[in-house]
């Protein structure tokens, strides 16, 4: 095989007061044609710099401090700007992780792919190789998809159209920041699918970074294992996957959540929330627009018994959070019962809602945008408590307590949020919920933002908490590997219907959708069993 | 936005931009109406006469004994017929008046929005693409002084610079009083005229576009889809054009449609200062002379252009970027 990079002894600076002084520190690697090479570690090891190095795309506030990048037998490093932008999109191209964020909202997605092929002199092939690619990607009816604007395509279509993007011009090199991150587990599956099959036919070198070993497990030739700027591993993937080597590698594996389904007892037969006929549409247009409707949530019935865990599964759309929102009353549906404790709160005034407010909390997806950055950690723990009447002294040594609760240290309590990582501040918006003792906590998605390390220690710390207070939980997330390992039963929803619910066991074991079964086949990973390293660790 | 959908979303603001102006008219009436002073004495007493029998026969003449509703009700037959009223001052039709004035101000202001935008977007755009370099502090500060300094003292000092020391530009006025001229010379003598003024009413609006435009291009070059266009190959004049700078447009599209409307206005003290024919000015001599049909015929001149403006942005906005919804 050939080798395409080679990357030696590579350092890159961070910028003065970073808490490490180089942001990539002493990495070698190398990629050849027709391999994938899979980079894995968590968020702020270094991996997605070391693209940005091999792309020459890095900021100007990170100096490349030492080492050499060999590109198809030349040293990329000391290339003029000129002839590294003469590489970039012709030699080597690069897929990011927001398919969102990442086409130009104003430009037809047509006109963006045939400008990669105008800046490198292909112009005038760009009407035939256009639709060409769109095809090639797998999008139908590529004419019409050429002259749409992004924003009229979902997450797994604009993927795909960065995809086509980055092989307009049929480049050595395919790097893919973590293609696949922002998307559905079956989207997720098909792009995984259609790199592999591109690689393949056109025998590429790709460079796949991700932070999920069930991706590796799905795709990676080779791993690369990042930590803290340094490589702590490398080698084949069976290797890496089956026979993990470094401690860190083994942590992270360890992590993974492994989607098998215990089987577990069945809590209790006392219904603690019954939803019965719920019904929300949403409206758009009026006047002299076309009117749209969307069913969010229709037949989605469920009852959840007292102490017992239940997912919500779906992909986005589906209206798992919407109808979670109905619960606490901030999504207001105009059908059904919401049945609590004995009482229907849907009719419920403002006021005699009240009393219910403390019962039911609910910890949010984004532990980023759910504090209020200027308050106090402890304020914000024990401003609920305050306003229902506690003594404010009594409602902060109550947070400190709970600040413990969460195993944080309770000096917590005098600082603020943004001093705290990600995996903290959705331990203080954990314990923020817990602060009003509730019967009954709602998680929308708590652990979707978190690296995996971090997403396997809350898991724990909500079904260690959950059996020490007695929780009844309503966990909402779209990995179904997650959802195995912390409920008791699982809903399935997809456009705005439960389709099947049961025991975790029979959801995994048996299932009798064939959407829980398209779910089930996307897991990446399937056909590894992670090693159990339990013992050994 | 479709292109297909474009009539039925105009006539659509056009309704609402026409309520929006018939409440801008009653409004305006009501507060003219609440101003203390009888307009049948002001008349009378600018003809000198004042006797009792006399303010009768005007107040007769002109409805002034109707009530208020009566009043109110004849305005708005007026206005939708664009009767704007009669001048007893100017001896002439408030119509005529203002449509009269009308193309000097939309002279002045249409040339110092040009002025600004262009002049502004382009230091803006300098200074970011410069960011943090000496380019970029110039800029900085210029903008800070422009938005400083007060419009009228900006005309002042310009008209002493150009005008009384070295006498390149004219001081005042929109033509030179007393030549004949036609076809291009006039252009040119009116072009030298409307220099100063613009640049004075301009000025300002130089530093908000500078700013603005620094800022969103700054915030639009951080995105991701600039990222991936360089990731492309696109050089960088390329994407600073194509990708930066079209994005970076909307916040100032929309904040230039404030502006549209505000210039009408603001030119009043501009207009005073350089004695430009507009509109302005004849709202301050309205004023003055407490001559309120003018004054509301101007209001509500005013009021049709600003809504005018709304709709254009709306519509520019619309066009430029697809994914403003016809809702």
């Amino acid at each position: 095989m050939t080798r395409l990079l080679t990357v030696e002894n590579l350092t890159v600076g961070l910028p003065q007061g970073a808490d490490r002084p180089h942001a990539v520190e002493g990495l070698s690697l190398h990629v050849d044609a027709g391999e994938i090479l899979c980079v894995v570690g968590e968020s702020g090891s270094g991996k997605s710099i070391t693209a940005n190095t091999v792309m020459g795309l890095l900021p100007k506030l990170l100096p490349v401090k030492g080492g050499s990048i060999t590109f198809e037998g030349e040293d990329i490093l000391a290339l003029s700007e000129e002839a590294m932008r003469d590489r970039r999109g012709r030699r080597m191209a690069m897929v990011f992780q927001e398919p969102m964020t990442a086409l130009n909202p104003l430009m037809k997605v047509g006109d963006q792919i045939a400008e990669a092929l105008a800046v490198h002199g292909r112009g005038q092939d760009a009407a035939k190789r256009v639709p060409e690619l769109l095809a090639a990607v797998n999008l139908p009816d590529p004419a019409s998809i050429a002259r749409s604007h992004p924003f009229r395509l979902s997450g797994g279509q604009r993927q795909r159209v960065m995809i086509a993007m980055a092989l307009a011009l049929e480049p050595a090199l395919l790097i893919a920041d973590e293609p696949t991150t922002a998307l559905d587990v079956t989207t997720q599956m098909q792009i995984l699918r259609l790199v592999r099959e591109i690689q393949s036919r056109q025998g590429m070198g790709v460079m796949f970074i991700t932070h999920d070993f069930g991706v590796v497990a799905e795709i990676a030739d080779r791993v690369v294992v990042m930590q803290h700027g340094r490589i702590v591993e490398q080698g084949a993937a069976q290797q890496v996957l089956n026979a993990p080597q470094h401690p860190y590698t083994r942590a992270l594996i360890a992590a993974v959540p492994h989607g098998d389904a215990a089987a577990r007892p069945a809590v209790s037969v006392q219904p603690m929330l019954e939803m019965k006929g719920i019904e929300k549409t949403y409206h758009r247009g009026g006047w002299f627009g076309p009117k749209a409707t969307v069913r969010a949530i229709h037949s989605a019935d469920f009852t959840l018994f007292k102490g017992e865990t239940l997912g919500l599964v779906g992909e986005s759309g589906s209206g798992k959070s919407t109808l979670a929102r109905c619960v606490v009353r901030l999504v207001e549906p105009e059908k059904g019962e919401i049945i609590f404790a004995g009482e229907d709160l849907r009719p419920l005034s403002r006021t005699g809602w009240l009393p219910y407010r403390k019962r039911i909390q609910m910890v949010f997806q984004d532990p980023y945008a759910s504090l209020n950055p200027r308050r106090k950690v402890g304020d914000a723990i024990a401003e609920g408590p305050i306003t229902y009447g506690v003594d404010p002294a009594e409602a902060r040594a109550r947070a400190a307590e709970l600040l413990r609760l969460v195993q944080l240290d309770p000096s917590a309590l005098e600082r603020y949020p943004h001093e705290f990582s990600g995996g903290q501040r959705q331990r203080i918006g954990l314990a923020r919920a817990l602060a009003m003792q509730p019967e009954l906590l709602i998680a929308d998605e708590p652990v979707s933002a978190l690296d995996v390390s971090v997403q396997a220690q809350v898991l724990n710390l909500l079904a260690d908490i959950r059996k020490r207070l007695g929780l009844t939980m309503l966990f909402i997330t779209h990995d179904l590997r997650v959802a195995a390992q912390i409920c008791d039963r699982i809903a399935v929803m997809q456009r705005g219907a439960i389709v099947e619910i049961g025991s975790t066991a029979e959801v995994f074991g048996a299932p009798k959708h064939p959407y829980t079964r398209a779910l089930l086949d996307s897991i990446p990973g399937q056909g590894w069993t992670p090693p159990d390293l339990s013992r050994s660790a | 936005m479709e292109l297909s959908r474009l009539p039925a979303y105009l006539a659509g603001r056009l309704v609402k931009a026409a309520i929006v102006i018939l409440a801008i008219v009653v409004c305006n009436f009501f507060l003219i109406h609440a101003a203390p002073g009888d307009p049948a004495s002001i008349i009378a007493g600018q003809s000198g006469s004042a006797d009792a029998r006399f303010l009768e026969q005007l107040r007769a003449q002109f409805g002034l004994d109707q009530p208020l509703y009566v009043q109110l009700w004849m305005y708005l037959k007026g206005v939708l017929t664009l009767d704007l009223g009669f001048s007893h001052r100017q001896q002439a039709s408030v119509a005529a008046l203002v449509w009269d004035r009308l193309p000097a101000t939309l002279l002045l202001t249409g040339a110092a929005f040009i002025f600004a935008i262009v002049l502004g977007v382009t230091m803006g755009a300098l200074a970011a693409r410069r960011v943090g370099t000496w380019w970029d502090s110039i800029i900085t500060v210029l903008a800070l002084a422009f938005y400083a300094t007060p419009l009228f003292w900006v005309g002042l000092m310009l008209v002493l610079l150009f005008s009384v020391t070295l006498e390149w530009l004219p001081s005042f006025g929109m033509m030179s009083v007393g030549v004949e001229m036609s076809g291009i010379g006039k252009v040119l003598d009116v072009g030298k005229h409307l220099l100063l003024p613009a640049l004075t009413l301009g000025l300002f609006y130089v530093a908000v576009y500078a700013r603005l435009s620094r800022a969103t291009m700054l915030e639009v070059a951080d995105q991701d889809f600039v990222k991936t266009a360089r990731a492309k190959g696109v050089p960088e004049g390329r994407i600073l054009r194509r990708h930066i700078l079209r994005n970076a447009m909307l916040p100032v599209i929309t904040f230039a449609g404030i502006q549209a409307g505000q210039l009408i206005g603001g030119s009043i003290l501009v207009e005073t200062v350089f004695a430009w024919p507009g509109i302005g000015r004849l709202a301050f001599e309205a004023l003055l002379a407490r001559d309120y049909q003018v004054l509301m015929g101007v209001f509500f001149c005013t009021s049709v252009m600003v809504v005018l403006f709304n709709l254009i942005t709306d519509l520019l906005y619309a066009v430029v970027d697809p994914r403003v919804e016809v809702s």
